[in-house]
């Protein structure tokens, strides 16, 4: 039996659904455990963030 | 206080009628060519009356579709709504240069004759016309390609357009608010509103990244870059229709520069740590190479490919919500649909704020890596 294309876009959009929200989750961990370091706990989540929605979008687009 | 409070209320009345107004243009458009298709799909052939109900169904599915596509594809002309656009100008180099406006094409009805040439629009591209009579100027092989020639495609399109109306405003915009701090150091008139994100793409993005030694070179850059995504990005809210940033070559043209600024001001240390990284066993060294060059390439790639998909997807996401109120064809179902298209719409200027953001800030990462200066002991 032939796996779709999409099966794996789906699989990849999820892992990346889970790095995000593993990201966000220890940037909110952090900031509560640090208020003063908010600025840059935010800067750094954004670029991991986006990183990884780079490799999400190429998953959806590479179908 | 009351002042906010009426800041706040104008605005949201303005997000209103802009919304309202997108939805409005959509239900003319979709309503209208759904109408037409009905009219030619009973013409054409007799369906039987029970098939006829799911027709139009898949009916209105293809017109959304073909809805989103012509919004989200480049165009020769500026088409606002029914009615009201312009024409834009056709520039080609084909036997010497050819200028002529795009209505020539009649919207691809028929054949552009210039200069002893003939040029048919056809899918929203432009081919060489095999005669002068539409019906026989596309010729097609057996898998239903053209397979005219197409000639050398310089012309301004929406796309184009909007590129330089941007930069025109932003030309202004620009030199306006640093002429003002000629006469005083206190902001005047939009000076008062940008004055803080210019500050900001300084502060927080030029600085930490590339260094006090050598953000100033980049500024320029970095600032010209961040108000162009923003600027746009905030465009194509608008029901205008407009779609600059989620084009790929558009956003390729981004990062090709990015690229070419990252490599011009690559200092030893920024090579060495591609082609020969210290630190590591000689082993290692080769290998270290081959995905460091890899890493190169990727990183304007990842640029390229981050900022056409979001603005694509946010295109099409608002999109697709308002063309489900036709699906469903229900009057209790819109609301919901208008309050979803209204709350993603306060999503999409987060977005469009976020994306100029994260272009910067990575652009401004690889410059810093690029003109880092380390000692090694």
């Amino acid at each position: 039996m032939e796996i779709p294309e999409i099966v794996g876009a789906g699989l990849i959009v999820i892992g990346a659904g889970l790095g995000i929200g593993r990201i966000g989750g220890s940037a909110m961990e952090a900031i509560a455990r640090q208020p003063e370091a908010t600025a840059k706990i935010q800067t750094a989540m954004l670029i991991a963030a986006a990183l990884i929605e780079g490799i999400g979008f190429a998953a959806l687009f590479a179908k | 206080m009351i002042t906010k409070f009426n800041t706040f209320w104008a605005l949201l009345g303005l997000m209103f009628v802009t919304s309202s107004a997108v939805a409005q243009d959509h239900d003319h458009e979709v309503h209208k060519e759904a109408a037409h298709k009905e009219a030619a799909a009973h013409d054409d052939s007799h369906h039987a009356t029970a098939l006829h109900e799911e027709d139009s169904e898949t009916d209105i599915k293809a017109v959304i579709k073909e809805t989103i596509d012509h919004h989200l594809a480049d165009s020769y002309d500026f088409h606002i709504t029914d009615g009201i656009g312009f024409p834009l100008p056709v520039i080609l180099f084909d036997n010497g240069l050819k200028v002529f406006s795009s209505s020539k094409f009649h919207h691809g009805h028929e054949v552009a004759s210039i200069d002893g040439d003939n040029y048919v629009l056809y899918h929203g591209k432009i081919y060489k016309a095999l005669s002068t009579d539409i019906h026989t100027a596309i010729d097609y092989d057996d898998h239903h390609h053209v397979t005219n020639e197409k000639p050398l495609d310089f012309s301004i399109t929406k796309n184009v357009f909007m590129i330089l109306v941007m930069a025109i405003f932003m030309f202004f915009l620009f030199s306006g608010i640093a002429k003002s701090y000629k006469t005083s150091l206190k902001p005047q008139k939009a000076g008062k509103f940008l004055e803080p994100i210019i500050i900001y793409v300084r502060d927080e993005i030029a600085i930490p990244n590339i260094g006090e030694k050598h953000y100033k070179k980049y500024m320029s850059y970095l600032l010209t870059v961040f108000f162009f995504i923003w600027f746009l990005n905030l465009a194509g809210m608008t029901p205008l229709g407009i779609n600059v940033t989620g084009n790929i070559a558009i956003t390729f043209s981004l990062a090709l520069m990015t690229f070419i600024i990252t490599q011009v001001s690559g200092k030893k240390d920024y090579w060495m740590h591609i082609f020969w990284m210290p630190g590591v066993p000689v082993v290692l060294k080769p290998v270290m190479a081959i995905i460091e060059l890899i890493g190169l390439f990727v990183k304007p790639f990842s640029l390229m490919i981050r900022l056409y998909a979001n603005m694509l997807a946010g295109h099409v996401v608002l999109m697709s919500i308002i063309g489900l109120i036709f699906v469903f064809g229900k009057w209790v179902i819109s609301p919901a649909f208008f309050g979803l298209t209204l709350v993603l719409s306060l999503l999409e200027l987060l977005v469009a704020a976020l994306q100029a953001y994260i272009f910067t800030m990575l652009a401004a990462l690889y410059f810093g890596s690029a003109v880092e200066e380390h000692d090694h002991h």
